[in-house]
């Protein structure tokens, strides 16, 4: 976080300019020194560490299941993709199996989150480039989302549903009927969304052949995501690496190969129409009944039946609740697609029953990399459309 | 820690010897995750045989991260998350680094994206690493003193 910035060499007239952190543009503290010569941007260094929480030093005084809570406020846009993937990673260490129903619910919770991730940055991107409009359309359907993620968890942001070996709780009656109902009434939504902005003048105007970042670029920079797909690089960890069962529904990952923010508009518009497909198959997967957590004494907290019945039972209760418990020593690197692009949990184990390392690869943290590619010999506000089509979340920058 | 050579040949240890015979490494698996140990003064080498060489490709760095071991010595492993775009395979490379002066050379020339990666290593845990063209603190204050994710740091800091 320093403030020396070197101009560059050559540049005769040019002005040092500082945009943010409070700035509402920047999604967050996000500040960006930038060097402008009369309105172009010559050099743009995005400066990070504003909202930095230590999260990856508190995991470690936490045992495995109390960093779940921390997890979730890495990226409060998207906490199920964290909880997904610090769970798997887990639940790898441990080599442990979770039931398919769990699984089922799992992907069809995260997709609602893609969703949900997605409609806010449609939202605020839009309302950055002048199309107010829009993020009130987004926030309305993200509403309905929030209620269905208060229905099971009980939580509208900070879920923590996903657990260690499965799901904190029984989903509650009627909640698929919930999500059918938003599915069924969100593709018309999502139509007025793209009425109002793929061929809107204005929005092609911002947007077409801005921020410009190539397959080559966007590899070496390690970008993921939607940002890397719109580079016509077909990356999706739920396709290559497939994890809680994505290798049984079919999808299709869009690319677009413009390489600018007007694709990556697209390319998050089509995934979200892919993850309503997903949601669909989903709630046809998730059997009626069936056991939502593995079974695993000593790891995962004993059914309440079982408790009042069996001595094994409390006693396993209270020692997963008093001590933990821990998963041998090992390391594991697991990668999970959020919103944002790879999310890698690597979580080191010393055989005790708190994580000796919790290393969080944030996909918001990588893509801030690309900014300057991005906005370097662009227009000041052409870097309000670079930021906003990055789709960074700055705790997850941080951490 | 959990490290267990194994004297089988490896494929990915074996293209990497074919390029240049010089590399050492030890090829480990824990829960089907490769791990390549190697000595840091080869890191350089074989990241560039990893990025080039027809059967490897490993072209997309997904992360660096760095543990401490304290109070073992050598203290710190810093650990290499690479992927293969094209062949979808991963790989960690892990190197160790002592706990006094732990220095390492810079892998920007290989993957740019580990500028940010390696500051945030050199921010929490102090490691330098040599050929960074902008290495200083990422996410702690400029002014800060210690490495937060060191083993000895406390985790609530130290109080005045």
């Amino acid at each position: 976080m320093t403030t020396t910035v070197e101009t560059a060499a050559g540049a005769a007239q040019t002005m040092v300019l500082n945009m943010g952190p409070q700035h509402p543009s920047t999604h967050g503290v996000l500040r960006v020194v930038l060097e402008l010569d009369g309105e172009t941007v010559v050099k743009a260094r995005p400066e990070i560490g504003y909202l930095h929480t230590g999260i990856e030093k508190s995991c470690e005084a936490l045992t495995y299941s109390q960093a779940i809570t921390l997890t979730d406020r890495i990226d409060y846009l998207a906490p199920l993709s964290n909880n997904l993937g610090y769970c798997l990673a887990v639940e790898k260490l441990l080599g442990l199996e979770v039931p398919k129903r769990a699984q089922y619910i799992r992907v069809l919770l995260t997709e609602m989150t893609r969703l949900n991730s997605h409609l806010i940055w449609l939202g605020t991107h839009a309302m950055d480039l002048g199309a107010t409009s829009v993020m009130l359309y987004c926030f309305r359907e993200r509403e309905e989302i929030l209620k269905i993620f208060e229905m099971v968890s009980g939580q509208r942001m900070m879920t923590s549903y996903f657990r260690i070996g499965g799901l904190a709780l029984e989903p509650p009656p009627g909640w698929l009927e919930r999500v059918r109902h938003f599915i069924d009434m969100f593709p018309s939504r999502l139509e007025e969304y793209e009425n109002l902005l793929t061929r809107n003048r204005i929005w092609l105007m911002r947007t077409v052949g801005i921020g410009i970042l190539e397959a080559k670029d966007a590899i070496a920079l390690g970008v993921s995501g939607p940002m890397l797909r719109a580079a016509g690089v077909a990356y999706d960890v739920r396709k290559f690496f497939p994890y809680s069962s994505y290798e049984e529904f079919s999808f299709d990952i869009p690319t677009r190969t413009e390489c600018d923010s007007y694709a990556r508009y697209l390319v998050r518009v089509a995934e979200m129409r892919e993850s309503l497909k997903i949601v669909r198959q989903a709630m046809d997967k998730i059997p009626p009944d069936g056991p939502i957590r593995a079974e695993a004494p000593g790891i995962i907290p004993p059914q309440r039946e079982k408790m009042k019945t069996e001595m094994e039972a409390l006693i396993y209760h209270f020692k997963i609740f008093t001590e933990g418990f821990a998963p041998p020593p090992g390391e594991v690197y697991q990668r999970v697609e959020s919103p944002r692009g790879e999310v890698g949990y690597f979580i080191v184990s010393d055989g005790s029953p708190k994580p000796y390392r919790v290393k969080v690869r944030a996909p918001s943290f990588v893509n801030l990399q690309a900014l300057p590619k991005l906005a370097e010999g662009g227009l000041v506000a052409d870097l309000i459309a670079c930021i906003g089509t990055t789709d960074i979340v700055l705790g997850e920058v941080d951490r | 820690m959990t490290d267990k050579a194994s004297l089988e040949p490896n494929p990915i240890v074996e293209l990497l010897r074919a390029a240049d015979e010089r590399v050492i490494a030890i090829a480990s698996e824990f829960r089907g995750e490769l791990t390549l140990v190697l000595p840091p003064e080869q890191l350089s080498r074989a990241a560039q045989l990893l990025r080039a060489e027809p059967g490897l490709q490993f072209d997309f760095l997904s992360d660096i991260s760095a543990v401490d071991r304290f109070p073992i010595d050598p203290r710190f492993e810093v650990n290499y998350h690479l992927l293969s775009l094209p062949l979808r395979q991963t790989l960690r490379l892990r190197v160790w680094l002592p706990g006094k002066n732990p220095v390492l050379s810079t892998v920007i020339p290989i993957w740019p994206t580990a500028n940010w990666h390696e500051r945030e290593i050199f921010d929490l845990f102090g490691i330098r690493f040599e050929g960074h063209p902008d290495l200083h603190r990422i996410l702690m204050p400029d002014d800060w003193e210690g490495y937060p994710l060191r083993k000895d740091y406390p985790v609530e800091g130290f109080r005045a």
